[in-house]
């Protein structure tokens, strides 16, 4: 049996209203709330990047799963908005939790799917054997252009978990990808901010292949959606997730725990696996918990999970991810943030 | 620009706070030390400081050092840590109105700075309110 | 050992000095003071400087300065202790002289400060904090120094007036020096509207970034005899180290290297500290000047600001200190600060002090500090 033993989720303490980015840019931010159902989003702090998030989700997730850090074979880190071009993220974090040297380490990308296609490798690794633990952790400070849709959502946050054989927490039961050569979301190098399809990016793109993604689990798994308790889909706004639910015959009701991007943002790679801590944080032993992500460019990857008794035991012991939303957070204007996101430039002597 | 061997070395005290601890006074010294100042032995065990503490003082940097200038104004403490030890360090997430002595703050991995545009990143401890 | 003597004392006028080089700084300064102790040549130079290589990017500079000073090749060394490198200069050369090994020793202090800009300076001063596990944070001396003063101000309820205090008791003093960079005084009122530096402290908290330079002559006692100069003898000497990283101090209102340092010049000198009359003391932030007269032992612990508050340290007062204006009016030229201390002492017990005299001053104390206490050198001099 191989299954999650540790989860941890970290958000930044920022936040910034979508009306104060409307109101530099003279949109309608109606049209954003009710349009996109984002009211606000994370922003890191000057200080933060993927890597500190990163180090800091899988501290808790090291704290759940109770483990050795010595003993995790191998550290993925899924961004894309890895601080380096040329230098890994994942030997900062391995280093950092204690797990150098005797490691695997990779950083990956694939737009906002890199989170669960670590989780997909580290399972991998330690269904065949090869490791005792492995460690994903999905993490971004993304950014979209001054003014463009994308800066309403584009947010920062990171979600780890480590898979194991024992002491699980949550059981794999079953997983699935779904992949196409698909250009809605891009960024060349050297560029610092990203272009996107527009509208090309919903029906082609994201929901095809989360559509294709989750009746393909389903199908392999033979259940349907009504044996799943929960399911978290990537979430770049609050209508997709809802609608692509709907599609695939699932209730708001089943959605909703894991539907953090309305006072969240996108957080990229941390978004559907942060929706999966907030899901956990809630479930109970037994429970049928699905995940379908989805990455530009375009890919879906699916897991089924079944609860395990162990959850109840260790969801306490590490903030959850509901209240880390919630906690203290401060509100910053748009100049601010701004200034945090290095959207100005100063000339530095 | 200095070579990145200055940071490498110091990764263990950056990344996971290694401290040592002597074996025959039990001092703790962040960053380890080759003799204990206290009773002289050269035996020590390496430990993991702890991750919360309290402030002990704390001012605002307003006229930073050159690699400092984009980040300030900026908090800069020393706490003490629960297992005794006291070090040096930013307060972050924390408005400077709320900052206090006694104030109980955790350990969080931060960026400190960076290289200018194209050199290392280096990273950290900072203190931000537990 | 013999007894030493100070000779002849040198300092020129100190400020940004624009004009003017490193090497032209001392050379004129040094000048100065060998004609004042009458002489014709050198047998050993020792140098204070904190930082020439970040401050203008020139080290070796022992070789440089004997050189145009003419002395070539007299031995001349640099010496280094952070803020305290001109009061361990004294030290050396009083050292050498007094082993036999020299008669006539020039003991110079300089820094060149203002080639580099205010972020550029407050990097290079910082250099003398734990780099690794201080300096990594963005700490800066201002910032430590305000680590210091809040803890003071919580554990004995010094106030930011008493702070304030300080400074303009300085520029009192330092109006009266000719030689100031800012010689004017300022009141209480002005220090706590001036733009915080590190809070709680302000612009007026601090010493300035200045260039200069200082300089003295020593000599053997019975060789200045015979020269028919003012003698001012040095009794006592005393050196200390702390850790130099604040955080490893068991209270960081208390500087134990100024204790130390003092500790063993006084017994060196046989003298107490009530016997002195007249103190110049490292003033590089208003709270240092505190901290100092505690820890010299001149009041309780915790009792400086009050004394402060009270005119015990007025130059009228029962311990005058710093009758030059201090670092705070007077300069700060790191390097050159611990002999400037020294010129002012010996001008003090030769009665040559004008209008900042202490009246009837015959013993004085100079204390010199490294860093936020890391080293601090003390000397006490005796009018012959």
């Amino acid at each position: 049996m191989v299954g999650i033993v540790g989860y941890g989720a970290y958000i930044p303490r920022y936040r910034i209203k979508v009306d104060q980015i409307a109101g530099v840019w003279g949109a309608d931010v109606q049209s954003y709330r009710k349009g996109l159902l984002v009211e606000e989003k994370s922003v890191p702090a000057p200080d933060q990047d993927t890597i500190t998030m990163a180090v800091e989700a899988s501290k808790r997730a090291i704290k759940r799963a109770g483990i050795d850090p010595r003993e995790i074979g191998a550290v993925y880190v899924g961004s894309e908005s890895h601080p380096y071009a040329v230098k890994p993220s994942g030997t900062v974090l391995a280093e950092a939790i204690g797990a150098c040297p005797e490691v695997h380490t990779a950083d990956l990308e694939f737009a906002c799917k890199a989170g669960t296609e670590g989780m997909y490798l580290a399972m991998s690794l330690v269904k065949a054997g090869e490791i005792k633990y492995g460690l994903a952790v999905g993490a971004d400070t993304s950014q979209g252009a001054p003014g463009d849709p994308l800066e309403y959502t584009t947010a920062a946050g990171a979600a780890a978990f480590i898979f194991g054989h024992d002491k699980i927490l949550a059981e794999v039961v079953e997983t699935y990808s779904y992949t196409t050569d698909t250009p809605d979301f891009w960024r060349r190098e050297y560029q610092y901010y990203p272009r996107h399809g527009g509208r090309f990016t919903g029906d082609p793109a994201y929901f095809k292949h989360i559509i294709g993604a989750g009746r393909g689990i389903m199908a392999k798994a033979a259940i349907k959606p009504e044996d799943i308790k929960y399911v978290i889909f990537h979430q770049p706004n609050g209508k997709f997730p809802l609608r692509v639910g709907e599609l695939l015959g699932f209730k708001k009701e089943q959605i909703e725990p894991g539907l953090l991007v309305t006072y969240l943002g996108n957080t990229y790679s941390g978004s559907s696996p942060l929706g999966l801590t907030a899901t956990f944080d809630i479930a109970k032993p037994g429970d049928l918990i699905l995940i379908v992500s989805f990455g530009s460019g375009a890919g879906s990857d699916a897991f089924l999970f079944r609860m395990t008794e162990r959850i109840e035991e260790v969801k306490d012991l590490a903030p959850k991810t509901r209240e880390t939303l919630e906690g203290p957070k401060v509100y910053v204007d748009y100049g601010t943030y701004a200034k945090f996101r290095k959207k100005i430039r100063k000339a530095n002597e | 620009m200095p070579t990145p061997a200055r940071y490498w070395r110091e990764i263990p005290q950056r990344y996971r706070l290694e401290a040592g601890r002597c074996r025959r006074c039990g001092f703790i010294a962040f960053p380890p030390r080759l003799i204990c100042p206290g009773c002289r032995s050269r035996e020590f065990e390496i430990i993991k400081l702890a991750e919360e503490g309290r402030v002990i003082s704390y001012t605002i940097i307003r006229v930073p050092p050159h690699q400092f200038v984009d980040q300030a104004p900026y908090a800069v403490g020393i706490v003490e840590l629960d297992d005794g030890v006291k070090l040096m360090g930013q307060i972050v997430d924390c408005p400077f109105e709320e900052l206090r002595t006694g104030l109980r703050v955790r350990i969080e991995f931060r960026k400190i700075m960076e290289e200018g545009e194209a050199g290392i990143i280096y990273y950290g401890y900072k203190f931000v309110p537990a | 050992m013999r007894d030493v003597a100070i000779i002849g004392v040198g300092m020129m006028k100190w400020g940004e000095l624009w004009e003017k080089s490193l090497r032209t700084i001392f050379v004129e300064t040094a000048l100065a003071a060998i004609d004042d102790a009458g002489i014709d040549h050198l047998d050993a130079m020792y140098i204070g400087c904190m930082s020439s290589g970040l401050f203008v990017g020139q080290e070796h500079l022992g070789s440089l300065l004997a050189d145009y000073l003419g002395q070539k090749p007299i031995p001349a060394a640099r010496v280094e202790s952070a803020c305290a490198s001109g009061g361990l200069a004294l030290r050396q050369g009083f050292i050498d002289v007094a082993s036999g090994m020299n008669d006539f020793v020039l003991v110079g202090g300089i820094e060149k400060m203002t080639d580099l800009n205010a972020n550029e300076v407050t990097y290079a001063l910082g250099t003398a904090a734990d780099q690794e596990y201080e300096g990594y944070h963005g700490i800066t001396f201002p910032g430590l120094y305000a680590l210091i003063a809040r803890a003071h101000m919580e554990k004995y309820g010094t106030t930011r007036e008493q702070l304030a205090m300080v400074a303009v008791k300085n520029h009192d003093n330092g109006a009266l020096n000719p030689l100031a960079q800012y010689p004017f005084k300022i009141t209480v009122e002005a220090v706590l509207n001036s733009p915080l530096v590190a809070d709680p402290l302000r612009v007026l908290d601090c010493s300035p970034i200045t260039d200069g330079a200082a300089a003295v002559i020593l000599a053997p006692v019975e060789v200045a005899k015979k020269l028919n100069k003012p003698i001012v003898k040095i009794i006592g000497s005393g050196h200390a180290t702390d850790s130099i990283a604040l955080a490893h101090r068991e209270d960081i209102t208390w500087l134990e290297a100024v204790y130390q340092s003092a500790r063993k010049a006084l017994a060196m000198a046989g003298k107490k500290i009530e016997d002195i009359d007249v103190f110049e003391v490292h003033d590089c932030f208003t709270i240092a000047e505190i901290c100092i007269i505690e820890a010299l032992g001149l009041v309780e612990k915790g009792k400086g600001g009050q004394a402060v508050e009270a005119g015990l340290t007025r130059i009228d007062g029962p311990f005058p200190v710093n009758p030059s204006g201090g670092l705070k009016a007077k300069g700060h030229p790191v390097g050159a600060t611990g002999v400037a201390q020294a010129v002012e002492i010996v001008k003090q017990l030769r009665g040559e002090a004008g209008r900042r005299q202490v009246k009837g001053a015959r013993l004085g104390l100079t204390q010199n500090m490294g860093g936020t206490g890391g080293s601090s050198v003390v000397h006490i001099f005796a009018a012959e």
